[in-house]
């Protein structure tokens, strides 16, 4: 009898804390585990830095090996895309007529060397994107173009005055590429951070092995008292989409930053089970289809439009979504971000409609039109890498082939496929967009005059896209921006089609679990080590 | 008597002693079941290459989104590939470019190094050194190693895999031609030439050269399969012909490694084709040497 009654309570008190655990979640879950200090994370880039410098370079195979040795002004909250908060600076006041912005610099901030930063060294390295001196690169400069100056009056402020308000400067400051060198460096060789590496970030440059690993190490004097937790951290150059599973799979990388196609992610998850997650985000990048607008035939609009017509988007992205981490339509805004361009507006501009029989019709009525004969050849120019690009460019082949054009796929290395685009020695290219913040000034720069952006390889001028695009830039009601944005839009990609996306990207990272504090947000340019913890 | 000697040689021979050409190929067979099976192989690849257009199911760039990764069936007899194109058909069509590359090249690498080969052998003294050194340095590179940094320097593409393919192979050839012509440098026959005046090109190629063609045919069949495989080594690294252009090395690289598990056919069919393309021209070429060589046929 007592027996059964310590049996009745023992179960009373097994419910009683199942139902507390189930209302609670699970258990795991209930108190999230503190971050844990120590250490490395490996993780895998798939291409090798160009240089070592944020300032000119657009690529990811810099950011993720080199960024964790610098700090910027403003960032991008890594687990809270898109919230600005600060790192350099500690504060900032913005005045009444949005043309002021003064930025108090925190104290004690040491770079690698020992040396103390200050609000000149700050000036020196925004100088230096947004204007560059003769000779020196700066990739994003155009994106500056409302900054009338910067002025550092005292070593903890820094004033950037602005020609006309913009909505979203301090997100465009926020550029993960604005890293922040040491003024006397600059002044000694404005290049010299092109091959070397020297700044205030939570690592310290270890040692960079061309064709194997970049090494950082815990820079030990960091300003965040506690950070980083990691102890160092090694990026594995592995190009190969197989081997870089293969790596994830059997724990010689944690992550791989950028993403994975469809099917890696499935083979990772299967092999590694629980040890695995997976997280997915819309991203900021795309493939660019762009005809050379110098080259016969591809001068006139007839044939670019052709080209644009032939493309079965909607049927390519459910077919090339499962093979690739290609996918979503949309237009010069990110589909699903908050400048998105509906559906319905979409399906309206030149090769975005459902509807593939009739605009490949339209396509083979404009190449005759245009003189362009049955079996026209030409060069599909693309880059060696095989995710996505090779197999946009195996699709693309296809599709032109079935309005009669005969392409042929040129694939060459990075270097010299630059070289050919930048040079307009091609007739159709594919290039790529990629970038760090949904906002029209960051996506249509792309877009605007060769003569404007040195970026854009179409070789085109039009002044009246140009003005669209500095209305658009200086356009504080919502409404009205969007409604600028979509005439750029329609003039970009249909009217004159001048060039056009194929498909944006789908971000896909599977990691190890025990990868921490670490969130996937619409751009792989955002990756920041400084939060980042592993949990064993 | 203003008979030719060979038209008298033909009287003299008696014509029912001669092996009759039907008998002569059972005894070949008899003797090299394999060469005989791997010839058979490389005449029916030869006729799949030159009637691709007219053989092939479908057309082998063509995508087809409803039927990517089909495993075999009576539709796609060897299944589809990522893109839903049908293997079967860009294997018919990949012959072409593996047969291309392969003929092109060896050729071109053989003739290029016999040619280096007599030269060398007859002129001698410094020439002979110094192209023997050249040809060392360029023959201590393993045959990848120097393909591919030609490739590096040349840029990929179809005609440049034939050249930079051609030119690994030319010092090769040229070493195994050399030591034959040294053989027939001090022949009669080519003193004679000398004596009545003959220049020393004219020596090499009428008198030299057609006395070295036994060693030049067998090897110019090992580099036949060598160059298959070399093309399809060069195009698997992404060095050789692009995509979508079929080619069996090509077709081994990128979705058919990544997508092993899921669509094995993709990989095990162009492997299988450069397999029994090599292997038929290894051991028809080992029947050759037999047959051209007299040392092995004593």
């Amino acid at each position: 009898m007592h027996v059964r009654r310590r049996l009745q309570q023992l179960g009373a008190a097994a419910l009683l804390v199942a139902v507390l655990v189930a209302a609670s979640g699970t258990v795991g879950s209930s108190a999230p585990a503190p971050p844990r200090r120590g250490g490395s994370l490996s993780f895998i880039v798939s291409a090798e830095p160009p240089s070592f410098d944020g300032h000119r370079e657009t690529t990811f195979a810099v950011i993720h090996p080199i960024r964790p040795h610098y700090n910027l002004l403003v960032k991008f909250d890594p687990l809270n895309y898109p919230k600005v908060v600060p790192d350099l600076a500690e504060s900032w006041t913005v005045s009444q007529d949005g043309l002021t912005y003064t930025f108090r610099i925190r104290s004690g901030v040491r770079f690698h060397d020992g040396s103390l930063l200050t609000s000149r060294d700050i000036k020196a390295s925004l100088d230096k994107i947004i204007f560059p001196p003769q000779g020196v690169a700066s990739a994003r400069q155009a994106m500056y173009e409302m900054v009338e100056s910067i002025s550092a009056p005292s070593p903890n402020t820094v004033v950037i005055r602005l020609k006309w308000p913009s909505a979203t400067f301090l997100e465009k400051l926020a550029s993960p590429f604005n890293w922040i060198y040491k003024a006397d460096i600059l002044e000694r060789d404005p290049r010299w951070y092109e091959r070397n590496v020297m700044g205030t970030g939570p690592f310290r440059f270890k040692e960079y092995v061309r064709g194997s690993h970049w090494e950082g190490v815990r820079f030990e004097n960091y300003w965040k008292p506690g950070r980083p937790y990691l102890d160092g951290y090694r990026a594995l150059f592995i190009s190969s989409p197989a081997a870089q599973a293969a790596a994830l799979k059997f724990g010689q990388a944690l992550v791989e930053f950028r993403g994975f196609a469809p099917a890696q992610r499935d083979e990772v998850v299967q092999f590694l089970g629980d040890r695995a997650t997976v997280q997915e985000s819309g991203w900021l990048c795309n493939i660019l289809v762009v005809p050379n607008n110098q080259r016969k035939p591809f001068d006139d609009f007839r044939v670019r439009r052709a080209l644009t017509l032939a493309i079965d988007r909607w049927g390519g992205s459910r077919a090339l979504s499962q093979i690739t981490f290609m996918g979503p339509v949309g237009g010069v805004m990110r589909p699903g971000g908050p400048f998105a361009t509906p559906e319905a507006e979409l399906t309206k501009l030149a090769g975005f409609g459902r509807d593939i029989n009739a605009a490949r019709q339209e396509a083979r009525r404009l190449l005759r039109e245009a003189g362009v004969p049955e079996g026209f050849e030409f060069t599909v120019k693309n880059r060696n890498i095989p995710m996505p690009y090779i197999p946009a460019g195996i699709f693309l082949v296809d599709q032109w082939r079935q309005v009669g054009l005969n392409p042929r796929h040129v694939i060459q290395e990075t270097g010299p496929y630059l070289a050919d685009l930048r040079a307009g020695n091609y007739d159709v290219g594919i290039d790529f967009t990629c970038d760090f913040f949904d906002d029209p000034d960051v996506q249509l720069v792309k877009f605007v005059s060769s003569d404007r952006n040195p970026l854009n390889y179409a070789r085109y001028t039009d002044r009246l896209l140009d003005g669209l695009f500095r209305q658009q830039s200086r356009e504080r009601d919502l409404q009205r921006r969007l409604q600028i944005v979509r005439q750029f839009e329609r003039r970009v990609l249909s009217d004159r089609a001048y060039q056009y996306h194929l498909l944006w990207w789908q971000r896909i990272v599977p990691h190890w679990k025990k990868l921490q504090g670490y969130r996937v947000g619409p751009s792989h340019y955002l990756e920041d080590l400084e939060e980042v913890w592993l949990s064993e | 008597m203003t008979g030719r000697p060979d038209a008298l040689a033909t009287r003299v021979w008696p014509t029912a002693a001669r092996p009759r050409t039907g008998g002569r190929f059972m005894r070949f067979a008899r003797r090299y079941p394999l060469a005989v099976a791997g010839g058979g192989f490389l005449v029916l690849l030869v006729l799949a290459a030159v009637l691709a257009p007219w053989i092939a199911p479908s057309d082998p760039l063509a995508n087809d989104y409803l039927s990517m990764f089909s495993p075999p069936s009576s539709r796609h007899w060897l299944g589809t590939d990522s893109f839903g194109r049908d293997i079967l058909s860009r294997l018919i069509f990949g012959a072409r470019t593996a047969l291309l590359v392969g003929l092109s090249a060896s050729v071109a690498g053989a003739t290029v190094g016999a040619l280096v080969g007599v030269a060398s052998a007859y002129f001698g003294g410094t020439v002979d050194l110094v192209i023997q050194r050249i040809t060392d340095i360029l023959v201590s590179f393993p045959l990848i190693v120097l393909a591919m940094a030609m490739v590096a320097i040349l840029g990929s593409g179809t005609a440049n895999l034939v050249v930079a393919i051609a030119l690994s192979f030319a010092p090769r050839a040229e070493l195994v031609v050399r030591s034959s012509a040294l053989q027939v440098r001090h022949t009669t026959y080519v003193e004679a030439a000398r004596a009545i005046g003959a220049g020393p090109w004219r020596i090499i190629l009428r008198h030299m050269l057609p006395n070295v063609l036994a060693p030049y045919l067998v090897m110019l069949t090992a580099f036949l399969g060598q160059a298959i495989l070399l093309e399809a080594s060069l195009s698997f690294l992404g060095l050789g012909v692009a995509e979508p252009t079929p080619a069996w090395g090509l077709m081994l690289s990128g979705a058919a490694v990544d997508f092993v598990q899921k669509a094995p056919w993709m990989a095990v069919f162009p492997g299988l084709a450069i397999t029994l393309t090599v292997l038929s021209f290894n051991v028809l070429g080992d029947a050759l040497r037999d047959v051209l060589d007299p040392r092995l046929r004593v």
